[in-house]
């Protein structure tokens, strides 16, 4: 059985609609994330599935109970605030058994939750601290107790690491996950940070304008997008987007990739990943989606595989981050990005020989934006 | 070049001086009216029109004080302001409590439980800071008769809650404004309601602009003189009316030591509110309006 | 996982709601409604009963029997009533304009690391946690020529100093302009300086890399930042300026004569002691009038600046 079911779900503020139909269901101890810019809708889908929202339309069931006209406190929630709302008169200790005082839970069962929670985020030496006494990262622990100390059906995660430094925040998105592994909750979680969708989900709901455009594991939604807004939002640095044309017949498509002043590519599309909607778009202008790690320096690794494709441009910037080089290059109209290792030795305005892994490569019709191949 | 620095440093403690001199003259200004009560009210009459108005009292007394708490009198009675002191502080507590309370809860059905057409009944509310009093006087003092609370203590107390609710409204509104709804939101999932989430989650916090309501009101309704000489007798006058009963009886000599005196008595109480917590009712205030 | 909606139902708000989805939405609705009750009633349904008061010919006691805008007329011709409307007019003028310029200055000067700021500040706020009856009793006597001001400075040898606004028909009226000035400039000052305090270091800091004068940064920079502030301060010093009725009784009595009557001794005085309930009725219609004249576009156009700004 589902742990939440959400089915054709509206919302209007006034008379702007910001959730337009959204239907997902996800199983006991699957993690959601809602990924997606600010103002797509994933808040105010959090907020109504928490029940802080009335929605205007539709449905929402949860461990397979209609719970659409309920109150938050009904519907077994926890929720992990952005801003952590603790209450700051409480201590750290009240903040944790509030919610079980409220639902009449015994003192000596509250106690031990407390307890449980403090071993579990290593928070026991500051149960009897204030809020206003502790640093950002130990009050985003307090405000993940306060949610595990109820055990509720579902947790509900509103950008929780966004008001932390980067590298605390790379260590709770560790320890959020190690939880997940460890108490197998079922967990719906909102960020617009797209390496916490990619690391942490089971699946990921990528939304825009108050829709869903794709709801896949993080592996789908990485390399396999619906359409240009999708392969686009998800990666860093982002997919390149090259304009092409598209030339030959079923069985030998080429791309024709056109940049100023170099030489004509022609990178041939490969066979066993054709689509019929492709024979219409001959001679006409497509998008060409390659990821930065697509391309690769020519070396062993592509030498002896057919698909890859040889160009020699000429380097226009080279970044490197330690781990690996970016490298930007023109292609097409204007200029894309390459990732190399780190030991790749080429210098701003020097020629470096690279390949391109077509059999990973993605193609967008360019006026609907929709994914072709 | 170190000429012109002396110069500069010369203009700057000339314009130093003015700014202190500035000052000081309008702190005389605001505190020489005290100072003259105070000197007044401890000098025997005889002093009073001999010497000057802020000649210190030659043998202090206090005599125009107890006059004024027990004697003096304020129209047809002889009895003091002290009686009056005492009805101000009967009328003053309870309709301070109640205003307060009932606005606190305004405030936060109105910032934390907004539902369509709530910002309407707010402005509608807030009108009722603005009306001139003289608009209700006449249907207020029919309607006390009807209640059967005419010239009573509890009409006074009624009518002082009425028209204090806009205001207390008004404080405990932009106070919770700021307060960050996700504490709301994280109380309801916790399972709190409507009452819980108030007593448990906001009043904790609310220290600040009680202050503010609390000594607005009580300022607001200790000084009230218009309520009071339309809505009451003589044995349920504020001390503002009796006050004001007392410097206007013509029975006699003027005892200008005892009017005196009879002022410090009706001001002190307030004048204590503001020196304790005068800088938290400021502070309260200007918290929102800075903000905008 | 899946993105599919296989039932779609109609599902009609409230219908379905549960019991304590429907208190909670209930609650804050109950708990508001005794205020609004009693704003609907005691402000917005006795503004009406006074506005049918003012129709009637009421003298002692309310009447009903209707004459329609006689009061007013009657009210037109009355000399008393104009003398009260034109002194509102100069001492809410003069109150309101010098109430802010005394304020500003005290808090700009104020703000430039004095040292016992404190107790002046105390000093100069103090009056407003006072009665008007007790400002007006003590201005009362500072302005009374045989005791107050003008004997002590006679006294000083100065014997031709004259100082006695409070028995010129012609000027008492700024008498009451002194004593409200001295009660609320304070209260105004504290005001705006909590509004300098507020205003951001580094905007002054930048002014002055700019390589603006001092008067300039407050002119340019401060002042514009202290709009919500003058709106603030404008909002409480006209309520003030209407609710003088205790200062007028206190301190002048409306006299000599009437001469320093306000629209809310008028009216008080012809409700309540001269039995002329109708006249009454229709002389606090008006400033009902007045006060909205001026709230309204003021309100509105302030809150139509803060909303686009």
């Amino acid at each position: 059985m589902a742990a939440l079911e959400i089915h054709n779900v509206c919302k209007d503020f006034g008379s702007e609609r910001v959730l337009k139909e959204v239907s997902l269901a996800i199983d006991s101890g699957e993690f959601l994330i809602l990924v997606g810019p600010s103002g797509c809708g994933k808040s105010t889908l959090m907020n109504a599935i928490a029940g802080l929202e009335p929605v205007t339309d539709g449905e929402i069931r949860i461990a397979g109970e209609d719970v659409t006209w309920q109150t938050p406190a009904e519907r077994d929630i926890a929720m992990v605030f952005q801003s952590y709302a603790l209450y700051p008169s409480m201590t750290v200790r009240q903040n944790i058994s509030f919610g079980l005082e409220m639902r009449k839970v015994p003192r000596a069962e509250r106690d031990a939750a407390v307890e449980r929670v403090a071993d579990l985020l290593q928070i026991s030496h500051l149960l009897d601290r204030k809020p206003s006494q502790l640093s950002g990262g130990q009050r985003q622990r307090v405000a993940m107790g306060r949610a595990l100390a109820r055990e509720p059906k579902v947790y509900l995660f509103d950008e929780p690491l966004s008001n932390l430094d980067a590298k605390l925040r790379v260590d709770m998105r560790t320890e959020i996950k190690k939880l997940h592994q460890r108490l197998g909750t079922t967990i719906v979680y909102v960020t617009h940070d797209q390496i916490e969708a990619m690391t942490l989900a089971d699946c990921i709901a990528v939304m825009r304008d108050g829709r869903i455009l794709q709801l896949g594991t993080p592996d789908e939604v990485y390399n396999d997008p619906v359409d240009l807004f999708v392969a686009g939002f998800m990666g860093s640095p982002s997919m390149n987007f090259i304009t092409a044309t598209l030339e030959g017949e079923a069985g030998a498509y080429r791309l024709r990739v056109d940049t100023p002043g170099e030489e004509t590519l022609r990178l041939p599309w490969p066979h066993e990943r054709e689509t019929p909607a492709m024979a219409e778009r001959v001679g006409r202008p497509v998008i060409l989606g390659l990821r930065p790690e697509h391309f690769a320096e020519d070396d062993t690794r592509l030498r002896d595989h057919d698909m890859g494709v040889l160009l020699t441009p000429r380097i226009t910037v080279v970044e490197p981050t330690g781990a690996d080089i970016l490298l930007q290059l023109p292609l097409g109209e204007g200029e894309a990005t390459a990732r190399v290792g780190p030991k790749c030795r080429v210098a701003a305005g020097e020629r470096l020989p690279l390949r391109i892994d077509m059999a990973r490569a993605v193609l967008f019709d360019r006026d609907t934006e929709q994914r072709l191949a | 070049m170190d000429n012109v620095i002396r110069r500069r440093t010369f203009g700057a403690r000339l314009g130093r001086f003015t700014l202190y001199a500035v000052l000081v003259l309008a702190a005389l200004f605001y505190l020489l009216p005290l100072a003259v009560m105070l000197i007044t009210s401890v000098k025997p009459l005889g002093e009073i029109s001999a010497g000057s108005l802020l000649a210190l009292p030659q043998s202090p007394t206090l005599a125009p004080w107890l006059k004024a708490w027990g004697e003096a009198c304020t129209g047809m009675r002889c009895e003091g302001v002290g009686g009056y002191f005492w009805n101000s502080i009967a009328i003053v507590v309870p309709a301070v409590l109640i205003s307060t309370v009932i606005g606190a809860l305004n405030g936060y059905a109105l910032t934390k439980w907004r539902f369509k057409g709530s910002e309407l009944l707010f402005a509608l509310t807030l009108f009722g800071c603005f009306i001139p009093f003289q608009v209700v006087l006449l249907p207020m003092a029919q309607t006390l008769g009807w209640l059967g609370l005419s010239s009573s203590r509890a009409g006074l107390i009624l009518v002082h809650v009425v028209f204090g609710i806009a205001f207390t409204t008004l404080f405990f509104r932009n106070f919770y404004v700021a307060v960050p709804s996700e504490l709301v939101s994280a109380a309801k999932l916790d399972g709190a309601g409507f009452f819980r989430i108030f007593w448990r989650i906001l009043l904790p916090v609310s220290a600040p602009i009680i202050v503010v309501s609390v000594i607005w009101q009580f300022t607001q309704i200790w000084n009230d003189f218009l309520f009071g000489v339309a809505f009451s007798a003589h044995d349920t006058q504020p001390v503002t009316v009796a006050l004001n009963n007392l410097v206007n009886t013509s029975t006699g000599v003027r005892e200008y030591n005892v009017d005196m005196a009879a002022t410090m008595i009706a001001a002190l109480p307030t004048l204590l509110v503001y020196v304790l917590a005068g800088k938290y009712f400021v502070r309260g205030l200007t918290a929102g309006s800075v903000k905008g | 996982m899946s993105l599919s909606s296989s039932l779609a139902r109609p599902a009609g708000p409230g219908t379905r709601r549960s019991p304590a989805a429907a208190l909670q939405a209930w609650l804050p609705k109950l708990v508001l409604a005794p205020s609004v009750a009693i704003s609907l009633f005691f402000v917005y349904g006795f503004m009406l009963w006074t506005f049918v008061l003012s129709l009637t010919n009421s003298r002692m006691l309310p009447s009903y029997e209707f004459v329609g805008f006689a009061q007013y007329a009657r009210l037109m011709a009355n000399d008393r009533w104009w003398v009260a409307s034109t002194n509102l007019v100069v001492f809410g003028g003069l109150f309101v304009a010098i109430c802010l310029a005394l304020g500003l200055l005290l808090a700009i000067l104020l703000d430039q690391r004095i040292r016992q700021e404190g107790a002046l500040r105390t000093v100069y706020l103090y009056p407003m946690a006072l009665s008007f009856i007790v400002t007006g009793v003590v201005w009362k006597w500072l302005l009374n020529p045989g005791l107050g001001i003008q004997a002590m400075v006679r006294g000083w040898g100065f014997e031709s100093f004259t100082f006695d606004w409070l028995v010129d028909p012609d000027m008492a009226v700024y008498t009451l302009v002194i004593a409200a000035v001295w009660q609320a400039s304070g209260f105004v000052m504290a005001l705006f300086l909590a509004g300098l305090r507020g205003i951001d270091d580094s905007i002054i800091k930048a002014a002055q890399l700019d390589g603006a004068s001092l008067p300039r940064i407050y002119r340019r920079v401060v002042l514009p930042c202290l709009r919500p502030v003058v709106f603030s301060a404008v909002m409480i010093l006209a309520h003030i300026a209407i609710k003088s009725f205790d200062l007028v009784v206190a301190l002048t009595g409306g006299g000599p004569g009437y001469a320093s009557d306000l629209p809310a001794t008028f009216m008080y005085a012809h409700a309540f002691t001269r039995a002329q309930v109708g006249l009454g009725s229709a002389s606090a219609m008006l400033m009902l009038g007045g006060v909205l004249a001026i709230l309204i576009p003021y309100l509105y156009s302030e809150l139509r600046s803060r909303r686009h700004g």
